[in-house]
């Protein structure tokens, strides 16, 4: 069926985009909940814990996401694993940000100076408590910026999963594309969208940027 | 039953990994040569050049960085066409990648430039060195030094973002790697010998680099920029 592109295609974009949208949300809350894991026990845990996940975040960040994702989905179902493209999707791009993630937030939290913590040791607070009262709440400030930044790159990368055919924003494109035959319209359609939703982001990224003073706790 | 790992037949196409590789190597190598020639005009561009051009290379930074590589890529493949522009798929592959990393250079290099303070260069040309030793000394290595780690970074993501231009069947080691898996029939294995190309790639650059910055930084650094800094460099970078 040959169709010209119209408002319909607008509509068709913008409902693959409503499935960018949700895929990058699974990805943060997944990949931010073992990023911040990670980055807890890639600081503070034992020396092994430390390595291994150290190790694990080189290897990761030294992968194209374009393969993580194929290994996940290729891979996995040899292994006897069977996942829908929305699970492989998921689970890669939870990966991928895991590692990435969980580095920026060790930066976050080494940034806070050794001070503090003596201090919060000294005011005989446990360890747990000195994380919860006085790290965190300060680490927590200075990563807003960079963790909004990569909020923009989780939501460009959705894109790789369309190479496997889970109907997202781009795969959307390219469907649109083989029905209409007009590329220019539809790819320049697509790249607005993903443009909406990621401009917003980088702008508010760069003002959380500016938040580094420090007030109490309530 | 478990599942039974064999590489042979994947090993016996070792040639073709192997040119691969060093296509993706040809490829991201031309791209970002390109690349960061475009960031170097860029940066200095909105530095020093007129408001209206520092406007335009504003505007094309943030067209790049808020859009995914592989639409850039599809537009410029086979959207352009459209216009009467036709491109090889690896032509398109280095100007899409190019520009993609052009954008994200404009930034890291403008960076760099802004940490100079104009003091420093009056302090220079007030020593009496000259224009050309103000650029080199004072200018372009303080401030490369200071950016290094995130355009180094940004260097490593475009090489493995070249793995992107296997959707438009470039020639690079991700395309060749999924001809081998429709021939042999093992996925798991194909893409378990890419990846590990990948990684042995990326620690290859990932030393080169380093060796490049002791030569490049060999006299005394000056105190270090704060760690908030880098996280912040850290979080721009993207592909």
């Amino acid at each position: 069926m040959i169709k010209s592109f119209g408002w319909d295609s607008v509509e068709f974009l913008i409902r693959g985009a409503g499935w960018t949208l949700l895929l990058s949300l699974m990805t943060f809350v997944i990949g931010g909940f073992f990023a911040l894991v990670f980055a807890l026990l890639r600081t503070l845990g034992p020396k092994p814990v430390r390595v291994v996940i150290a190790g694990f975040i080189q290897l990761v960040q030294a992968t194209p996401l374009l393969i993580i994702v194929f290994l996940t989905f290729y891979g996995l179902s040899f292994v006897g694993l069977h996942f829908p493209p929305m699970m492989a999707a998921g689970l890669s791009l939870a990966v991928y940000t895991t590692a990435f993630l969980a580095d920026i937030w060790r930066g976050c939290i080494e940034a806070i100076p050794r001070q503090q913590w003596e201090a919060a040791d000294a005011l005989a607070l446990t360890r747990a408590q000195q994380l919860r009262y006085v790290i965190l709440p300060q680490a927590f400030k200075i990563s807003l910026g960079p963790t909004v930044g990569f909020m923009v790159q989780i939501v460009k990368n959705t894109s790789v999963v369309a190479l496997i055919g889970f109907v997202e924003l781009t795969r959307a494109g390219q469907l649109l594309n083989n029905m209409t035959f007009q590329p220019f319209h539809v790819f320049l359609t697509v790249a607005a969208i993903y443009f909406a939703i990621c401009y917003p982001l980088s702008f508010l990224s760069e003002r959380l940027k500016g938040i580094r003073n420090v007030r109490p706790a309530h | 039953m478990a599942y039974q790992m064999n590489f042979a037949p994947v090993m016996a196409l070792a040639p073709q990994l192997a040119e691969g590789a060093l296509n993706t190597l040809i490829l991201s190598g031309q791209a970002i040569v390109a690349g960061l020639a475009i960031g170097v005009v860029g940066a200095v561009g909105r530095t020093e050049g007129p408001r209206w051009l520092g406007r335009a290379v504003g505007v094309y930074v943030e067209l790049f960085r808020n859009t995914p590589l592989l639409v850039q890529l599809f537009l410029i493949f086979f959207g352009l066409p459209y216009i009467g522009v036709r491109l090889s798929a690896n032509a398109a592959a280095i100007i899409a990648i190019a520009l993609n990393l052009g954008a994200y250079s404009t930034e890291i290099l403008r960076a760099g430039l802004q940490a100079i303070p104009r003091t420093q260069i009056e302090a220079g040309l007030a020593l009496g060195m000259s224009r050309l030793q103000v650029v080199r000394y004072v200018v372009i290595v303080p401030a490369l030094r200071i950016i290094y780690p995130a355009l180094t970074g940004q260097l490593t993501l475009t090489l493995l973002g070249s793995s992107i231009a296997s959707a438009i069947s470039a020639t690079e080691l991700t395309a060749a790697g999924a001809r081998i898996e429709s021939t042999t029939f093992r996925s798991l294995e194909t893409f378990l010998c890419i990846a590990v190309i990948y990684i042995a790639m990326t620690f290859t650059f990932r030393f080169i680099y380093w060796l490049i910055g002791l030569w490049l930084f060999r006299r005394k650094a000056p105190p270090k920029p704060s760690l908030i800094a880098d996280v912040t460099e850290v979080s721009r970078a993207g592909a």
